[in-house]
Parts: C-alpha cells; sequence; structure tokens
C-alpha cells in the first residue's frame, strides 16, 4: 500500500468541518463507523413500543454516570461521615438534591427499563440463533447491574443500606465450608463496617461502571453483527431488495430510529421527571423511610426488605424451607433463577422466535412466568403472614402462612418456564411464519 | 400476546391493589393540615421547636441559616432563633450531653432533622396530640401511637394533661365486649383543644420543611420541566412522523 491519503468517503462538506473530517479519516475509520453502526445500519422497519427499552437504558447508563460523577465529589465513603454527607448534599450542594433524586429514581429506573427490555427478548426470541451471545451478553449486564445496584445502596449508609447488606451478605455465610470465610473476606470484617463501606464504595464507583461498560460495548458490537431482531422474529437480511442489496424491510438508524428514540426519550423524562419532582421516594419503594436513619449496628428494623427490583429473588430465597439447618438450599434457589437465564437460547426448541406465531402452550407458560415473576416480587416487599396461615388441619402444609406457599408454587412455576421449555415449545402448534415483516 | 398483555395489567394491579390493603393493622393516623408554603406557620413551627424539641433533640443537618428559606432574615434569626455562641451557618445542636440524655432519659433522643421522612407527617402529628397519662409507665407518660414512649410530653403546658377514659363499649370480632377508649383532657393547658391542634400542625409543617428544605423548590421546578416536556412531546412525535412518512 501506498502512503497516498486515503480517497474521502465523507460527504463532501465545505469549509473547515469537511476539510476537519477529511483529516481524521485519513487516520481513524470515523466516517466508516458512523455509517456503518448509525447511518447505514439496517434495523427493521416494523419495531413496536417495546423496542423503545435498549436506547433507554443506553440514556440511563449515561445519566447514572453523568450524576454518579457529581454524587462522588461531595460524598464521603467514610461510616462517621458518610450520611451526614448525603444530607449535606441534599441541603447544602447548589442542586445537590436534584443530583441525588436523579441517580436514585435512576437506579429504579434502570432496573424497570432493563426488565422491559428483557420482557421484549422473551417475548420476540431476541435469544434465539444467531443471538445467543448478545443474550448472553445481555445477561451478564443484568447481573454486573445487580451487583452494581447493591453496592451503591450501601453508601448512603442508612439503616436499610446497612441491615440490607447484612442481610444479603449473610447469605454467602450459608454456602457450605468456605460460606463463613467467604461472608468476612467480603466485608473485609466480621460485621458490616467502614472496611465494607469503603470497598462497596470502591466497586460501586469504578470496578463495576468499567464492568458495565465493557459488557454495553460487547452488547452493542454483537447486536451489529448480527442485526436486530424484531416483532415478527424474522430475519430482515434474507430478502434484500434487489437494486441496492439492503434489506427490504430494514430502514437506516438514523435518522429514523434517532428521531423515534429521541420521542422515546421525551416519554421517558416525562416519567422520570414526575418521579424525580413530585414523588421521590416513590411511597417508599426508591427511598425506604428507614434509611432516612442512620445506619445502628445495634438496632434492627423492624422488617428488612431489599428495594423492590431484588425482591422477586428474594420471595424465592425465603419460599425455599432450610434443609439440615442450612439456608443454602435457598441461596442456590435464588441464584440458579438468575443463572438460567443464561440457558436460554438452548432451552427453546420452537421453529419460530416471535410469540406472534408461538403456539397456545407456550403464551400460557410465559404468561404464568410473568405472573410469578411479578407476584414473587410483591410477596418479598411484604412480611410473609401478609396472607394469614393455612387452617393447621391440613396435611403437611397445615399452620403454614400462605404467602410462602403461593411464594413456593411460583417459583416452581418461575422454573418449570425455563425446564420445561425444550418439551413445550417443540409439541407446541406454531402458526407460519411470514415472508416479510408485517407494518 | 393479548392475552398475555392482559394478563400482565391485571396482576399488576392485583399486587398493587393489595398492597394497599395490607396496611390494614396499623393505628390510625389523623391528617396533618400543613402547608409548606404557609410562611408564618413555618415561622410559629419553628420557634416551637427551637424552644422545646432542640433541648433535647438534635436537628444536626439542619443549618440556622437554612431558616432565611421560611422567610426569615439572618438578623431575626440571630435575634429570635438562636443562642448567642452560635454562628448562622452552625447546625442545631442540643445542649444536652448524649452521655447524660442516656442516665436521665434512658435513651439518646434522636435526631429530629429528618424524622418527617422516617415517620411521616401524619404520625408526627397525631403523636404530638396523642399523649395521655399513664401511672403504669416509668415517665408517667403513655402514647397512643408511640406505645410505651420513654419522651414524657414537653407540650403538657400548652395542651394540658389527657386521660384514657371509657366512653362505652363495643362487640369485637369474637362477639366479645371490649371497650372503646378514648382520650379526654383531663387539667386543662394555657391552649384550647382547636389552638393546640393548630400549634402542633405549625410544628409539623416546620418540621416537614426541615426534612427537605429543597421541597417547595423541586415541585415549582417539576412544573416547568413537565410543561417542557409536555410540549417536546408533541414537537419530537410530530418529527418523528414528518421522517417516517417515506417508510411503506
Amino acid at each position: 500500500m501506498s502512503n497516498a491519503p486515503k480517497p474521502a468517503i465523507a460527504p463532501p462538506i465545505p469549509g473547515l468541518v469537511g476539510d476537519a473530517i477529511v483529516w481524521i479519516d485519513a487516520r481513524f475509520p470515523l466516517v466508516k463507523l458512523y455509517k456503518e453502526q448509525v447511518a447505514e445500519y439496517y434495523a427493521p422497519k416494523n419495531f413496536n413500543f417495546w423496542y423503545y427499552f435498549g436506547s433507554l437504558a443506553m440514556l440511563v447508563l449515561v445519566m447514572q454516570i453523568v450524576t454518579g460523577i457529581l454524587l462522588t465529589m461531595n460524598y464521603k465513603p467514610d461510616a462517621k461521615f458518610a450520611f451526614a454527607s448525603v444530607e449535606y448534599i441534599m441541603r447544602d450542594v447548589p442542586w445537590g438534591w436534584l443530583i441525588r433524586y436523579m441517580h436514585s429514581t435512576g437506579a429504579s429506573l434502570f432496573f424497570l427499563v432493563v426488565y422491559l427490555h428483557m420482557m421484549r427478548g422473551l417475548m420476540y426470541g431476541s435469544y434465539r440463533k444467531p443471538r445467543e451471545l448478545l443474550w448472553i451478553f445481555g445477561c451478564m449486564i443484568y447481573l454486573a447491574l445487580m451487583a452494581e445496584a447493591f453496592f451503591g445502596y450501601l453508601l448512603p449508609w442508612g439503616q436499610m443500606s446497612y441491615w440490607g447488606a447484612q442481610v444479603i451478605i449473610n447469605l454467602f455465610g450459608a454456602i457450605p465450608i468456605v460460606g463463613e470465610d467467604l461472608a468476612v473476606w467480603i466485608r473485609g470484617d466480621f460485621s458490616i463496617s467502614d472496611a465494607t463501606l469503603n470497598r462497596f464504595f470502591a466497586f460501586h464507583v469504578i470496578a463495576l461502571p468499567l464492568v458495565l461498560l465493557g459488557l454495553v460495548a460487547a452488547h452493542l458490537v454483537a447486536l451489529h453483527e448480527v442485526g436486530s431482531n424484531n416483532p415478527d422474529g424474522i430475519e430482515i437480511n434474507k430478502t434484500p431488495d434487489p437494486k441496492t442489496g439492503t434489506p427490504m424491510d430494514g430502514i437506516p438508524f438514523h435518522p429514523y430510529y434517532t428521531v423515534k428514540d429521541i420521542f422515546g426519550v421525551v416519554v421517558f423524562l416525562g416519567v422520570f421527571s414526575a418521579i424525580v419532582f413530585f414523588a421521590p421516594e416513590m411511597g417508599g419503594y426508591f427511598l425506604e423511610a428507614p434509611n432516612f436513619i442512620q445506619a445502628d449496628p445495634l438496632k434492627t428494623p423492624e422488617h428488612i426488605a431489599p428495594v423492590w427490583y431484588f425482591t422477586p429473588f428474594y420471595a424465592m430465597l425465603r419460599a425455599v424451607p432450610s434443609m439440615f439447618g442450612s439456608q443454602f438450599p435457598g441461596v442456590a434457589v435464588m441464584g440458579a433463577a438468575t443463572m438460567i437465564l443464561f440457558l436460554l437460547p438452548w432451552l427453546d426448541r420452537g421453529k419460530v422466535k416471535s410469540i406472534r406465531y408461538r403456539g397456545p402452550i407456550y403464551k400460557r407458560f410465559l404468561t404464568a412466568f410473568v405472573i410469578s415473576f411479578l407476584v414473587l416480587g410483591y410477596l418479598g416487599v411484604v412480611p410473609t403472614t401478609v396472607w394469614g396461615q393455612l387452617s393447621k388441619g391440613l396435611p403437611l402444609i397445615g399452620g403454614a402462612d400462605v404467602a410462602t406457599i403461593v411464594a413456593r408454587v411460583l417459583t416452581v412455576v418461575y422454573f418449570a418456564f425455563f425446564i420445561l421449555m425444550p418439551w413445550y415449545t417443540k409439541v407446541d402448534k406454531e402458526k407460519p411464519e411470514p415472508e416479510r415483516v408485517t407494518f | 400476546m393479548k392475552t398475555a398483555l392482559k394478563f400482565l395489567l391485571v396482576s399488576v394491579v392485583l399486587a398493587a391493589s393489595s398492597s394497599f390493603a395490607s396496611g390494614g393493622a396499623e393505628v390510625h393516623l389523623d391528617r396533618a393540615p400543613i402547608n409548606l408554603k404557609d410562611m408564618a406557620s413555618l415561622q410559629r413551627g419553628a420557634r416551637t421547636f427551637i424552644n422545646y424539641c432542640l433541648n433535647c433533640h438534635n436537628a444536626q443537618f439542619m443549618r440556622y441559616s437554612h431558616l432565611t428559606q421560611i422567610g426569615l432574615t439572618e438578623q431575626q434569626i440571630k435575634d429570635n432563633l438562636m443562642f448567642t455562641t452560635d454562628k448562622i451557618g452552625d447546625t442545631m445542636v442540643s445542649a444536652l450531653d448524649p452521655a447524660d440524655a442516656k442516665d436521665w432519659l434512658k435513651s439518646v433522643p434522636p435526631d429530629l432533622t429528618l424524622s418527617a421522612r422516617v415517620r411521616g407527617s401524619d404520625w408526627l402529628y397525631t403523636y404530638m396530640r396523642g399523649f395521655y397519662r399513664d401511672d403504669a409507665s416509668p415517665t408517667g407518660w403513655n402514647n397512643t401511637v408511640f406505645k410505651g414512649v420513654s419522651m414524657p410530653h414537653v407540650l403538657h403546658d400548652l395542651q394540658g394533661t389527657q386521660a384514657m377514659v371509657q366512653v362505652g363499649e363495643k362487640h369485637d370480632h369474637d362477639g366479645k365486649m371490649e371497650p372503646i377508649m378514648k382520650l379526654a383532657i383531663d387539667r386543662a393547658g394555657s391552649m384550647s383543644a382547636g389552638e393546640y391542634d393548630h400549634n402542633v400542625a405549625d410544628l409539623v409543617n416546620y418540621m416537614t420543611f426541615m426534612a427537605e428544605p429543597a421541597r417547595t423548590q423541586r415541585t415549582q421546578l417539576g412544573v416547568l420541566v413537565l410543561f417542557f416536556l409536555v410540549i417536546a412531546f408533541f414537537v419530537t412525535l410530530a418529527l418523528k412522523h414528518e421522517y417516517w412518512k417515506d417508510v411503506k
């Protein structure tokens, strides 16, 4: 290859900007990247409501990073000062209250958006070949996000921060043989303390954000390699335009989906702002009342519950009876509930991807799965006594809490959705897929 | 698909409604008649708070200087609400030594800066009106919403003292008779019942302000932000339709 400058593939923009693009392009694939990833990335034209949540998750990630950086400027990761520094941010830092509420609301809405994004993947079979790795990166993002949220939740050093972390880390103590040592190793102490706060701060502000950003980049690279799925679950690459060679049912991401996503962003910001400005505590679900009391290792709150986005798994943990005097079975079930998501691409044996062409059995299983997840989420928030007790006369389960029995049944439903999937997706009566997307 | 969505909606509604129903067993709370825009009420509340509560409790995250937000000048705050040794940028700290407090009151009085966010305004309003004489308790006081409370009724010279008296009987769930108990003033204070309620409302109003001084600014700004987003909604929707006209 000669050293002659590469021919500019930039559109001829007059003046200094055009010259700058030509200069950069000779040294860095700026225009190429822009074309491949944005202007000539062909996305199916039939995206519906469920396809807003990917871009919204990106928006929330950026918002969390920016507000997080600003919070870090005034927050003190020290058991003596942490709680007071948060109140300092809320009162004395100009616009500190806004930044803090944006961060706390953003955390909850991040999970809401990600759950809806995952629901989309489930409904339209976005995890199926060739998107298995895309799905796996997504599952890893979800796990990293849970860790990020858990570490961040300790930082305000309120009662719920403290006791929530205490309960979750004690779960590791339930692991046979290594459990106790593992819990001490995580805490850096025999109970949650200043040492724990410091390391959680390190994880929350640097380690996990790096992991998250790397995974999100991999998620996007994988997406742009295989192309987006769509509500019909059929590949738009199969029907290229004979003249241009681009998919007939595809449209360039920019400008079509950029303008559409901007509209989605405005709607999302409407919901987000309504919470930030009018209900930042969200009835105690986003900011819990006991967390306005400084952490006190000597006073256990009456009712310890994790934040709402962890409660489906927490309900499973409580539902599983302890065996041989160990909590470990519950911990294992809770872990399995998240890890089983990774197997989804290989559990599904259906011929079609989208719920639009699935048979009735799949639809029933998915509905049961969604209901079990939501009700488990509710049960994780409330005490197990919420629905009273069964009558003592019943065999085996007499006198047990109704909520616990329901949670057990729903845990089975949750796992049945996955474990029985190879069977029910195979025997189900599916409808034929269309040749082209429905638009 | 449609049925799945319907199920989803129904289950969300069910979960939400049952969560509202689950709070039934708690004590009835009176609604606190507070108004964060009523500066006179906030100032009266601040006076009550500093004269009574601050003797034992701290508000260690609340600076005196933030009282300018309830319509006071720094000079007024210094002249009327502060001890001469305090500076305007100081936070509200009681003179009571925590060790003494433990000795005299058996526990250190909790910090009150955020109590309106911990307990809620309605709880505070009911609590401050719910003290009654109880000879069985160590302090001689009990409270309708806080059984076995260790704080004596500090405002009793204003309210007077209340006693729990039986006013009738009713059938409970098992058909047995149970007494209906009610609070009644047995020694009048310097205020009438109405005046005392107003006084407590002012105090709770102030404590609600103190728990989140930015609250008024927050809701005012929120209206503007949502107004902007409503306009942006229509603009971006029109923009989307304009671009998508040629997608067939």
